[in-house]
C-alpha cells in the first residue's frame, strides 16, 4: 500500500452521518444505531441568516445522497421482506433493537450476555492478537526492510503463508492452547502480523535515500538513525498496515468465533440463528458494520496526524 | 595557504550491464584551506560525483581522496555537505535539523544550553530565527536552503561541500541567497567546493573554478583563478574588467572547446 492510494481512501471516506436527518420516518432506524455524532446544527445559531442559509444548504447537499442510499437499501428490505415471510420487516428489527440496545450489559451467565458483552469481548480478542502481532511483525518490518538477505530468506515463506485464511490455523490454535479462547486470538494475530511486516518492510525499503545521506554525513548514531529518520519516515507506512490489519481482524473475529463459541458477537450472531432471531442477526451486521467503520475512521485519523508531505 | 584536500589520480567507474561506466579519470586538485572551489562543466561530466568522493558518499576506484592529512574513507561532519533538495528531515522543525547536527558534533563536550545557542546563532545566520520553529513543510524552497545551510554551518566543518545549492530556486531567490552565502563565508572563512552550473553563480562566489570535460571519464579541462577582493558584490562586478574575463573564460570552455551534443 503506497502514500498516494491511502491518499485515494482518505478521500473517499464517507462523512459521518449525522442523526439530525429526520426527513424520512425509516432512516431513524439506521441513525440511531449508529454512534450518534454531535449535530452541528446549534453552532450556526448567532451567525447571519444568509449565512445560515448557506449551511444549511451546504448541509442538506453533504447529507441528501447518503440519506437516498439509506432509503433505498431500506426500501428494497421492506419489500424482500414482505414477499419473504422468513426476513423480518425494518420496522420488528427496529422494534428489536430498541429491546436490545436498552439493556446492552446484563449477564445471565457465559451463553445469554447482552449485546455490549459480545462486543467488548470481541473487540478484546482483537485487540490481543493484534497487540502481539504488532509487538513482533512491527519490529521483524524493519528487519526485512534493513537486511537484504533476511527479506530474501523470509519472502516467499510469508507468500507462502500469506494468502492463507487465518481460520485455517484455527485447529492449530486449538490444538496449541487447548482452550478455544485463545485459539480464536491467535487466528486474529496471524491475520494481522502479515499486512503489519510488509508494510514495514516496505516503508524501511522506502526511505528516502536524502535521509540516508543526510545521516551519513552527520554520522549520526544508529539509535538516533531509528528515531529520528527511520522511525518517523516509516510511521505513515505502519500505519497503513495496522489499518489493513484492524479491517481483516474485524472480518475474522466474527467468523472465528462462530468457531469457537464463548461470548463474543459472532457468536452472539450464530446464537441468534439457532434461536431463528432473524431480526438479531441483521442488528449485528450494522453493528459490526459500524465498528468496522469506526476503528477504520479512527485509524485514518491518526494517521493523518502523522503524514508528512516528503517533497514539501 | 595550508592545503586542505589532496585528491590524488582519483578514477571513478560504475558496474552497469553494458560493463563498466568510466565516470572520472585522472583528477588531481588540491583545495587550499578557506578556499571556495567551483566545480562546473555540463550535466553528465560527473561534478556530483566528484563532489559525493569528497564527502565520502561514494569510494572511488582508484587514487585516494585525503582531507586534513587522513584519507576520506566515509562521511563525517568535518566534511558537511549542503544537498540539492536541501533534504530537511519533514518530521523535524528548522531548529531540530540544524540541532541534530550540532548535538553530533559537540553533544559530548558541551552543555545542553550551548548546544541550543549555537544551533540559534547558526539559524541567526542566515536570518531564518523567526521560523525557527516552523516545519520544513511551512516555508518556502528558498528558506529551506538556508536552513540546510545552516545546518551545515552549524556543524563548522573544515569543509563544506555544496550540490547545486541554489539549483532548485528560481533567479531571484537564488541571487538573494548568494548574498547570503557571500556574507556567511566572509564571516567564517569556510573552506567550499560547490557544484555549479551556473556560469556567474561561479565567478561571482569562487576563488577558483575547476571545469570539468564531458563524460564519459571526464576529468579536469582547465582551472581559472578569479582574481577578484572579498567581499563581493553584484552590482559592482557586472562591469568588472576581471568578471567579465572569467566569465569569457567559462562560457569559452563550456561553448567552444566542450560542446556537449544535443541531448
Amino acid at each position: 500500500m503506497t502514500a498516494s492510494s491511502m491518499a485515494i481512501s482518505l478521500s473517499n471516506t464517507p462523512s459521518p452521518k449525522s442523526a439530525s436527518g429526520k426527513t424520512s420516518k425509516k432512516s431513524d432506524n439506521m441513525s440511531t444505531t449508529a454512534p450518534a455524532p454531535a449535530t452541528p446544527a446549534a453552532a450556526p445559531a448567532a451567525r447571519k441568516p444568509s449565512e445560515v442559509r448557506e449551511f444549511a444548504s451546504r448541509l442538506a447537499k453533504a447529507l441528501l445522497p447518503p440519506l437516498i442510499g439509506f432509503a433505498l437499501l431500506i426500501g428494497i428490505w421492506a419489500i424482500v421482506s414482505m414477499k419473504n415471510k422468513g426476513i423480518p420487516t425494518p420496522e420488528v428489527v427496529w422494534k428489536a433493537a430498541i429491546v436490545l440496545f436498552s439493556d446492552p450489559f446484563y449477564s445471565n451467565g457465559p451463553n445469554d450476555q447482552g449485546i455490549g458483552w459480545n462486543i467488548l469481548s470481541s473487540l478484546k480478542r482483537v485487540a490481543i492478537g493484534f497487540g502481539f502481532a504488532a509487538a513482533i511483525g512491527i519490529p521483524m518490518g524493519f528487519l526485512l526492510g534493513r537486511f537484504q538477505f533476511l527479506n530474501k530468506a523470509l519472502d516467499p515463506i510469508i507468500s507462502l503463508l500469506r494468502p492463507v485464511s487465518p481460520l485455517a490455523w484455527l485447529p492449530i490454535g486449538l490444538l496449541v492452547f487447548k482452550r478455544a479462547d485463545p485459539a480464536a486470538t491467535w487466528t486474529i494475530f496471524i491475520c494481522s502480523i502479515w499486512p503489519m511486516i510488509l508494510n514495514t518492510a516496505q516503508g524501511v525499503q522506502r526511505v528516502p535515500q536524502d535521509y540516508m545521506n543526510v545521516a551519513r554525513v552527520l554520522n549520526l548514531s544508529e539509535w538516533k538513525i531509528i528515531t529520528k529518520i527511520l522511525f518517523p519516515s516509516v510511521l505513515p507506512y505502519m500505519l497503513t498496515g495496522i489499518r489493513l490489519s484492524i479491517g481483516t481482524a474485524w472480518l475474522v473475529i466474527v467468523a472465528a468465533e462462530m468457531l469457537t463459541g464463548g461470548v463474543g458477537i459472532g457468536f452472539w450472531v450464530w446464537d441468534e440463528w439457532n434461536n431463528l432471531k432473524v431480526e438479531n442477526i441483521i442488528i449485528a451486521i450494522f453493528v459490526i458494520g459500524i465498528v468496522g467503520l469506526t476503528l477504520e475512521q479512527a485509524l485514518i485519523s491518526i494517521a493523518k496526524r502523522f503524514s508528512y508531505d516528503s517533497n514539501s | 595557504m595550508k592545503s586542505l584536500v589532496q585528491i590524488e589520480n582519483i578514477g571513478m567507474s560504475f558496474e552497469t550491464k553494458k560493463g563498466p561506466f568510466i565516470a572520472l579519470r585522472d583528477i588531481n586538485l588540491q583545495i587550499r584551506e578557506g578556499e571556495v572551489v567551483s566545480l562546473i562543466g555540463h550535466s553528465g561530466c560527473g561534478k556530483s560525483t566528484l563532489l559525493n568522493l569528497i564527502a565520502g558518499l561514494t569510494l572511488p576506484t582508484d587514487g585516494a581522496l585525503i582531507c586534513g592529512g587522513r584519507e576520506i574513507a566515509g562521511p563525517g561532519p568535518e566534511r558537511a555537505v549542503v544537498f540539492q533538495n536541501h533534504s530537511l528531515l519533514p518530521w523535524l522543525t528548522c531548529f531540530e535539523n540544524v540541532y541534530l547536527g550540532v548535538e553530533r558534533v559537540f553533544g559530548t563536550k558541551e552543555s545542553k544550553s550551548k548546544l541550543k545557542a549555537r544551533t540559534l546563532a547558526a539559524i541567526e545566520m542566515v536570518h531564518m530565527a523567526h521560523a525557527a520553529d516552523k516545519h520544513p513543510g511551512e516555508i518556502s524552497g528558498g528558506m529551506k536552503q538556508r536552513i540546510g545551510i545552516a545546518r551545515a554551518f552549524a556543524m563548522e566543518p573544515k569543509i563544506l561541500l555544496m550540490d547545486e545549492p541554489f539549483g532548485a530556486l528560481d533567479a531571484l531567490t537564488r541571487a538573494a541567497l548568494q548574498d547570503e552565502l557571500i556574507g556567511v563565508m566572509g564571516k567564517t572563512g569556510a573552506t567550499v567546493v560547490m557544484v555549479t552550473h551556473d556560469v556567474d553563480e561561479a565567478v561571482l562566489l569562487s576563488d577558483r573554478v575547476v571545469m570539468l570535460t564531458n563524460g564519459p571519464s571526464a576529468t579536469i579541462g582547465e582551472i581559472l583563478e578569479v582574481n577578484l577582493a572579498k567581499p563581493r558584490n553584484r552590482l559592482a562586478l557586472a562591469n568588472d574588467a576581471e568578471f567579465i574575463r572569467c566569465r569569457a573564460a567559462i562560457l569559452e570552455f563550456l561553448y567552444q572547446k566542450q560542446v556537449k551534443k544535443a541531448a
